[in-house]
């Protein structure tokens, strides 16, 4: 029986090449791998080789040929015998339709937002039961708190990074979990970021819980592959079969006097990417909360936390086993002239310039996202739709910011609600400079948040 | 035939049908992509099966392996069905990442397959890292890390060496030295060449291996696996092997003489090397080695027949498995 030799695509894009040269004849044997004839492509000329046995019967494109579709027959191959060889040139086809589907304007829909695992809803109620008692805890203390209980409840939980073990943390924050769970679960590791991130991915992909800590987040920039590429992606990669259920975690956005490369916010650059999951909270008890949450989801996950705010003194709820959901944002103080949306170390700030306000008579309602991936948008748009105005404040960059984000889905999904243009308060695009005075002038402050909502309520 | 010389003669034939299976797979992949069935960068493994091979066979259960982008060899080696590696490289809703990961992204979390990884050297921190988790658990299980010669020059390979011998974990680093990083020589792209030694200054210890012969492969294997159960440590194993075919499927190779591929070809090709010596000591005969490339050839052509006949994954499909 006879078989068709095709003209092969030898690129992504080939559609079509010249066939240079035969390199057999017709009747001459060949068996896989000889090579059959010179083509070229869109970008090179290529050895194209025999896949299956038998003699070439008629030759059926002349060599010279120029613009020879691909998938056209170039020649007839004689395969002896029962010739299981021949089968898939012949047999392949176009793929079938694809698989019955959900509704296909469902999913477009979801087109324009971020892969939220689950629904968030609005977080009116308490989050503790009533007549919980509270301590008052410095931030740094709930997270290793955060830490050590899941490293008592689940023995694959460990904690690897710069100094985290003999030094008790660059920050502290790892104080006293050495002496409580030996070396084998608090590793201090070389200062290699790009190699012990990979590890704790590898780890992580046959099971363990590693709590990788960066002794700032400017130094996890040296292992970003690792957490884009390798975390964050690998199970759409594999189709769902594998997981990655890992936690870097450490102290993200400016110190002070420490300079362009060791002040910098990441929280948009994470926030941007599907497969991960980002937290960037304020308060002590949601550092805590949050952080066990972290350690427990099943995904990788990037808390990022501020080395100023490791030392302020916030209420925490005394229970035992204290979790907050990843995802919701909560309303720290209610208002009804303008919604202030902030994270991190700016809801401190946004509350100092509601208090401000309020003296000024407008009534302002902050909003403290604690989670960026997934984002609540739901609790920023009830919110608005209440008060009219938003203002944005963080200290990142202005450009591609959390922010930036927030007014836009703001303006797309509240415009008939709005009274003024969303408006954003936040760093200065600029490198953070080291002089006291400058560094001061890039980072956004209480006044320029006062001064934007003057602006949105038309009291400037 | 005694039980032991059956067995050894059994072991034999499985190491010579793995290479075949791995050979005429990727030839038929290379069809396939010829025909349009196959997308993007595919990477074939022909010339180097024998790595993968003698080491599966130096291999126990429980052993993990994960490498690089040319991939396929090392999932038909470990035992995963032909079918859903050929139905991956077609995009299909039967592929082993049911779709989404294509020739470099394919994974087996229960053959212990770790990819199918498309940056060059990511996946040897990630290694080290599953043979961190093989210790920390206290298991038996060694991690097979491959990577080439070109990935042997990126920093996050010494980042992992340094690690791994510092903490004595249970890795093997496998060099595939097949003499090219894409185009580029390994003369003309590593100040040290001799890749068993790029250990040394980490008191890792390596072993040169003739990547072209399945049963010194497996021999070195063997060795380097004792090393890492005995609790030694990583141990390294550079694989002198040779690709035949270009980088990926647009690769014309032009950075190499033909003459060079066609001589590795005649002189050290590891399947008909291997076959001969199988004739010559008696375990199979010519007859025996024609049955079984029937058979593999039967086994591949099923396998595409699947992979062009499946359906695509369903449109409901983008949004899944991005979140558990």
């Amino acid at each position: 029986m006879s078989t068709e030799i095709l003209m092969p695509a030898l690129s992504p894009t080939m559609e079509e090449g010249k066939l240079s040269k035969w390199l057999v004849k017709e009747g001459d044997t060949v068996k896989s791998g000889d090579i059959l004839a010179e083509i070229e492509t869109d970008k090179a000329t290529m050895e194209f080789e025999a896949v299956d046995e038998g003699k070439i019967g008629q030759i059926l494109v002349a060599e010279g040929t120029e613009g020879v579709k691909v998938n056209s027959p170039i020649a007839t191959l004689l395969v002896d015998g029962e010739a299981p060889g021949a089968a898939p040139a012949k047999k392949a086809k176009k793929p079938e339709a694809p698989l019955p589907s959900e509704d296909h304007k469902a999913v477009a829909d979801r087109g324009q937002q971020e892969m939220a695992p689950k629904k968030v809803e609005v977080v009116a109620k308490p989050e503790v039961p009533e007549g919980t008692e509270f301590v008052t805890q410095t931030v740094r203390d709930a997270l290793r708190d955060a830490m050590a209980e899941e490293m008592r409840r689940d023995e694959l939980v460990f904690l690897m990074g710069e100094e985290v073990a003999e030094y008790q943390g660059a920050y502290k924050i790892s104080q006293g979990l050495l002496e409580e769970f030996g070396a084998r679960r608090v590793i201090d590791t070389p200062i290699t970021e790009h190699g012990f991130t990979g590890l704790g991915i590898g780890a992580a992909f046959d099971g363990l819980k590693p709590i990788v800590e960066f002794m700032t987040w400017n130094f996890a920039m040296q292992a970003m592959d690792q957490i884009i590429n390798s975390a964050a992606k690998t199970r759409y990669m594999s189709g769902g079969q594998m997981s990655c259920p890992i936690v870097f975690r450490g102290p993200n956005g400016a110190a002070a006097r420490v300079a362009a490369q060791h002040s910098q916010d990441y929280s948009a650059w994470y926030a941007s990417v599907p497969g991960m999951k980002v937290i960037a909270p304020y308060f002590a008890a949601d550092a805590k909360g949050l952080l066990k949450a972290a350690i427990r989801d099943p995904n990788p996950v990037i808390f990022l936390e501020n080395e100023i705010v490791y030392g302020k003194s916030f209420p925490v709820p005394k229970l035992d086993d204290f979790v907050l959901p990843i995802g919701k944002a909560r309303i720290v103080r209610p208002g009804a002239d303008v919604t202030i949306v902030a994270y991190s170390i700016t809801v401190g700030q946004a509350l100092e310039a509601a208090e401000k306000l309020a003296e000024q008579g407008i009534d302002a309602e902050v909003i403290d996202l604690r989670s960026l991936r997934p984002l609540d948008m739901d609790t920023v748009l009830e919110s608005v739709k209440k008060t009219n105005r938003i203002v944005t404040m963080e200290q990142a960059w202005p450009v591609c910011s959390i922010g930036s984000e927030i007014c836009a889905r703001v303006a797309l999904e509240a415009f008939d609600y709005l009274d003024a243009p969303p408006t954003k308060v936040s760093g200065k695009d600029v490198p953070m400079p080291y002089a006291a005075n400058l560094e001061k002038l890039a980072l956004p402050t209480v006044e320029d948040l006062i001064e934007a909502v003057k602006a949105v309520t038309y009291k400037a | 035939m005694p039980e032991a010389a059956k067995s050894n003669s059994e072991s034999l034939k499985k190491l010579y049908h793995d290479m075949l299976l791995i050979r005429r797979f990727e030839e038929r992949a290379g069809q396939l992509y010829g025909m349009g069935l196959i997308g993007g960068f595919c990477h074939l493994y022909i010339g180097q099966e024998a790595v993968v091979v003698g080491l599966m066979g130096a291999a126990k259960q429980g052993d993990q392996q994960i490498t690089a982008y040319r991939d396929h060899g090392h999932m038909l080696a470990q035992g995963i069905d032909p079918k859903s590696v050929m139905a991956e490289l077609t995009g299909r809703s039967t592929g082993l990442s049911r779709g989404k990961g294509g020739s470099m992204h394919m994974f087996s979390s229960e053959k212990k397959f770790y990819g199918g990884h498309g940056i060059v050297g990511a996946q040897v921190p990630i290694g080290t890292g599953l043979a961190f988790a093989n210790k920390y658990r206290g298991s038996s299980a060694v991690t097979l890390t491959y990577f080439g010669d070109g990935a042997a020059n990126q920093g996050q390979v010494y980042e992992s060496f340094n690690m791994a011998e510092l903490w004595k974990l249970p890795v093997i680093y496998v060099i595939e030295n097949n003499e090219y990083a894409m185009g580029t020589s390994v003369a003309r792209s590593s100040a040290v060449s001799d890749f068993s030694k790029r250990g040394a200054s980490f008191a890792i210890p390596g072993i040169k291996v003739d990547g072209m012969d399945v049963e010194a492969v497996q021999k070195a294997g063997e060795e380097a696996m004792e090393h890492c159960r005995s609790g030694k440590g990583p141990i390294i194993l550079e694989m002198k092997t040779y690709r035949y075919r270009g980088h990926s499927m647009s690769d014309p190779a032009k950075y190499r003489p033909r003459e060079e591929v066609t001589e590795v070809r005649e002189k050290r090709d590891p399947i008909d090397h291997f076959g001969k010596k199988l004739i010559e000591r008696g375990v199979v005969n010519e007859e025996d080695l024609k049955q079984m490339d029937a058979e593999v050839k039967r086994v591949v052509v099923a396998a595409a027949e699947f992979a062009t006949e499946s359906p695509e994954p369903g449109t409901a499909e983008l949004y899944t498995d991005i979140y558990a």
